[in-house]
This record gives structure tokens, sequence and C-alpha cells, in this order.
């Protein structure tokens, strides 16, 4: 007899719209103080897209895909970097008095 | 580590990122957020790392090196002030490198587990069409972005006639081409498709200028998002879904706060050319304009009980916060109370006022936002506006020609007396002429915001 099957598809796609929500509630709570560091670190986190690229530049031979992926994993690790550093600078400076 | 490991590993790593976002609610917890971001970081990439189709390590290390110093560098050298540029630039990187992956993806798709070359599935086909489009139109269009707001063009909206026709047709012919790319895995529709959202996001961003600005930075932040999103659908990723749809809607609330803040709708500032028409324009000079010197102002600065700061772009490029800063002090020394008023769209960037008050070392505890303090106007002494004009304009509630009509702003005319720092009478950047320049409780300072500020500290 066939069981019904979800779609892996359908599964990620639920993933993404409940993402979606707690993203909503999660970022109209920031405090508007703070939403250049918010811009930071989202671009910053955005950048997880390191690990589509490592998995492009991971065989061990060469190929086009991988040139691609070794580039995108520069591009990101800029990103990466530069994005944590600059909101944990920009953090370090909100004091109190 | 099997794949449910990984999985495993990868929710982690989401978990961390939200909890990073939720940290920022407050300055206080918001480092620690940073840090949980990280942490969610590491904990992606070395999973990733740890997969057993990853061996190339060598040249990855060269990779992470590289880019990881420059980030490294670029990130200690900036100046708050240029903020909003850097932000721009790293929303590029992140449009560029999802269209790399895209791309690599349809080539080496055996590498990603979604098929062969030429036999790539169906739903992939179309969620590396998306990814690849959006992840162009982000880099381009956060190419032009940093290129108006690092002032190499120039920051006026440019338009031309049929220009929304133009990208229509673009959009529709985007549309076309992946739809064939994803009916028949054609490889040229796929490349000419990502080449085509390369032009539209330069033509999509061109017509945005000015005082629009902080828009098109928080639109380019949520595009990345969506782009990001994409890619993880095509890699079955989640913590680059999740992710994705984070980033996504936290710079489409972003945008959507700016729009609010100047009483426009989404849809009019992405078809642009705002501040083109001058509209209602009044030729500066033909009213009179009380204008002071430095020691003017700081004899009624050291009369004032209460005084309200306004800080506006013109500070940032003056650089001027930290004069500001001196002159706050000398001026609590003396038994003032001395607070600072934010409006939303002040600066080029989402919060960007909060953040170079901060770094001339201004408690957060005395910046306010515009709906806590503008109440406060009309029982106070002195209202310093430095670098701001647009955002204290009362035509935008008693002028209904006006383009910025129905605008929030900032209450200051209220104030017993408003010290009004400019470089001359020239309008903002919406174009429009400034009623509070001539009203008898307004004195211009002309001159170098921080020049200004300057001698006003030495004439205390």
């Amino acid at each position: 007899m066939e069981t019904m099957a979800v779609d892996p598809f359908v599964f990620r796609l639920s993933i993404f719209v409940l993402a979606v929500f707690v993203g909503y509630y999660v970022v109209w709570s920031v405090t508007p103080a703070l939403h250049t560091p918010l811009m930071a670190v989202t671009n910053a986190i955005s950048s997880v897209i390191i690990v589509g690229a490592l998995i492009a530049a991971g065989p061990a031979a060469w190929s086009l895909a991988k040139a691609l992926g070794l580039i995108a994993v520069f591009l990101a690790a800029i990103n990466i970097f530069g994005g944590f550093l600059v909101t944990q600078r920009m953090l370090d400076m909100f004091r109190r008095k | 580590m099997t794949a449910d490991v990984a999985a495993l590993a990868y929710l982690g790593a989401s978990i961390l990122f939200i909890m990073a976002l939720r940290g920022l609610s407050s300055p206080a917890m918001a480092r620690r957020g940073n840090v949980y971001a990280i942490a969610g970081m590491v904990i992606a990439v070395a999973t990733t790392l740890a997969e057993p189709g990853v061996l190339g390590y060598d040249m990855i290390l060269v990779a992470l090196v590289a880019g990881g110093g420059i980030g490294t560098v670029a990130a200690r050298r900036i100046q708050m002030a240029a903020m909003p540029q850097l932000v721009a630039a790293f929303h590029s990187l992140v449009g560029l490198a999802a269209v790399l992956v895209a791309i690599a993806a349809f080539y080496a798709p055996d590498a990603f587990g979604i098929g062969a070359p030429g036999a790539i599935k169906v739903a992939s086909r179309i969620e590396m069409a998306i990814g690849a489009a959006i992840g162009a139109i982000t880099f381009s269009g956060s190419i032009v972005a940093f290129a108006k707001l690092q002032e190499l063009v120039t920051g006026a909206p440019l338009v031309f006639p049929g220009q929304h026709w133009l990208n229509l047709l673009l959009g529709l012919a985007l549309v076309a081409l992946g739809v064939e790319f994803a009916a028949t895995q054609d490889g040229s529709a796929y490349l000419v498709m990502i080449a085509l959202a390369f032009v539209l996001g330069v033509l999509l961003i061109v017509p945005i200028g000015g005082a629009d600005m902080p828009v098109v930075v928080s639109m380019l932040n949520s595009y990345s998002g969506w782009a990001a999103a994409g890619i993880g659908f095509t890699l079955e990723n989640t913590a680059l879904i999740v992710t994705g749809a984070l980033v996504g809607s936290s710079g489409a609330i972003l945008s959507y706060i700016m729009c609010r803040a100047m009483n426009r709708s989404f849809v009019s500032v992405i078809l642009g050319g705002f501040g083109v028409e001058t509209g209602t324009t009044v030729k500066a000079g033909e009213r009179p304009a009380k204008a002071g010197s430095a020691e003017d102002a700081a004899f009624i600065l050291k009369a004032a009980k209460t005084v309200i700061v306004i800080p506006g772009y013109g500070m940032a490029v003056a650089q001027a916060q930290h004069a500001v800063r001196e002159m706050a002090k000398a001026l609590a020394g003396s038994g003032a109370r001395v607070r600072y008023a934010v409006h939303p769209v002040a600066g080029r960037m989402p919060g960007h006022m909060n953040v170079l008050l901060a770094e001339a070392n201004v408690p957060y505890e005395e910046v306010a936002e515009l709906e806590d303090i503008n109440n406060d106007f009309a029982q106070t002494d002195v209202a310093f506006v430095i670098g701001a004009n647009d955002i204290t304009n009362p035509a935008a509630k008693t002028d209904p020609k006006s383009p910025i009509y129905g605008m929030p702003i900032l209450d200051v005319e209220r104030a017993r007396t408003v010290l009004f720092v400019k470089r001359s009478l020239a309008p903002g950047y919406a174009g429009i002429d400034n009623d509070l320049f001539y009203r008898p409780n307004t004195m211009m300072l002309f001159g170098d915001a921080k020049k200004v500020v300057e001698g006003i500290l030495q004439a205390l």
C-alpha cells in the first residue's frame, strides 16, 4: 500500500515561512537605536551562503565549479569577518553614562 | 558525520542567528548577541568543512584567509560616517557569492546532491534560477548604491523616459528565461538570465536617490536575504533557508519603517525620481533669515536650561559629532539638560545617527527617538539643529502641496529658540525650502558644522 509522503520541498518551504514569521517578530523588537548594527549583523549572517561556496570549492580536482566556489568563499569571507567585526566595533561604542 | 548530525548542527546555527537578532533589542544584550552570531557561523562553516565531499582544504584556506584579511582591515578602518557605503559594499558581496554558487551548482550539480550535469531536478532548477537572479540584482544594485553613497556618481535620481517600461520588459524577459531554463536546462538561457538580472539591478537603483537612500540600503539588505534563501533551497540547507528568511524580513521591515518615516509608499520609492522636480520651491533669499555668530549662539545656549540637539547627515559629513558632544558636556556642566532627538530617516541608513553619537561617546540614554521626545520641544529652551533639514520642515504639517506633506517631523519650531547650523539657505535632499529658516525664533548659524560648533565651544 502506498503511503502519503510529503515532498521534501514542502518541508523546506514550511521552515522558510516559519522563519519569515520569526524574523518578523524578532526584528520588530530591535530598538531603533541599533538599526545600523542590525543591518551589519544581518549582512554578516547572510554570508552563511559560504556553506554553498565551500561545497562547490570542495572537490580535490580542479573544475570551473571549484574555481567559482573558491571565489565565492573569498567574497563571503570578506563579509563574515568584516560584518562581525564592524558590528562588534559599533556595539562597543554604545555605552551608558 | 551523518547527514542527520549535519542537519542538527545547521539547526543549532539557525537558532544562534535568531538569538543574535533578539539580542539587538537592547544595547546591553547586543554584544552577547553578536557572539552568538559568530558561534553560529563557526558551527555552520565547520559542519560544511566536515562533509565528505569537501576535500580541497588548501585552496579553501587561502580563500578564507585572503577574504578574512580584507574584511578585517575594512571593518577596522571604516569611519562611522561611511557605514552606509560599507554595508552596501557588503551586500554586493553576498549577491555575487549567491550568483557564483548558483552557477557552480549548474556545472557541478552532483556535488550539491541535486542531480547530474544535464539532469538536474526540476525543483532545483527553479530554485537556482530564482537565487541567481535575486543575487545578481542585489550585486549590481548594491554597487550602484555604493557608488552613490561614496559620491563616485551623483546621488541624484537618474530618470529617463520609458524607464519603468524598460524595467518591466527586462523583468518579463528574466521570468521567461528562468522558465526556459527550468524546462530545458539550457545553460545559455541561464547565463543570459543572470546577465539581464545584473542590468536590471542597475536600472532599479539609478532612479532612486537623495532622501530615499535609507530605503535603498534597507531594500538591498532584504534582497540579499532572499537571494541567500533561494540558494538555501537549491542546496537543501536549512541554515541558509532560515538565515535568508530572517535577513529578508529584517530588510523588509527596515524598508517599511523608513518609508513610514517619510510618509511615502514603498512603490513610489521604487519608482524613484523623488527630489527631481522642485515643486513649490521658494527661491532662497527672497525672505530675510536671521543669521547669528557663534558668540550669539553661545550666549543663548548659556541661558538655556533644556537643550535638544537634532543631528542630520550634515553632522556626519563634517565629522562634527565629537565637537557636539564637547559642547553638550560644557552645557551640562553649567546645569543644562542636553538630549538628542533622532528622526528615523536622519542620515543615510537606519540608525546612522545613533551610531555616530555613540562614536562620540554620547550615552545612549540621552538619545531619544522621534515619538519619545517630540512632545518635549514645547518645554525646551533651545533646539539645536545640526546638519538636518527636511526632517524639521513644518511644511510637512501645514502645506498639502509640499512633497513632504504628511511626513512625521521633529517639532523643533515649538522650542523657544531654534539654532540652525547650516552651510547656506540651500534646500535639503527633497529640494524644498524650509519655512523654519525665516521664523522669528530661529537663528541661522552659517558655516561648516564642525567649525561652527567649535566656535560656540570657545565662546562658552
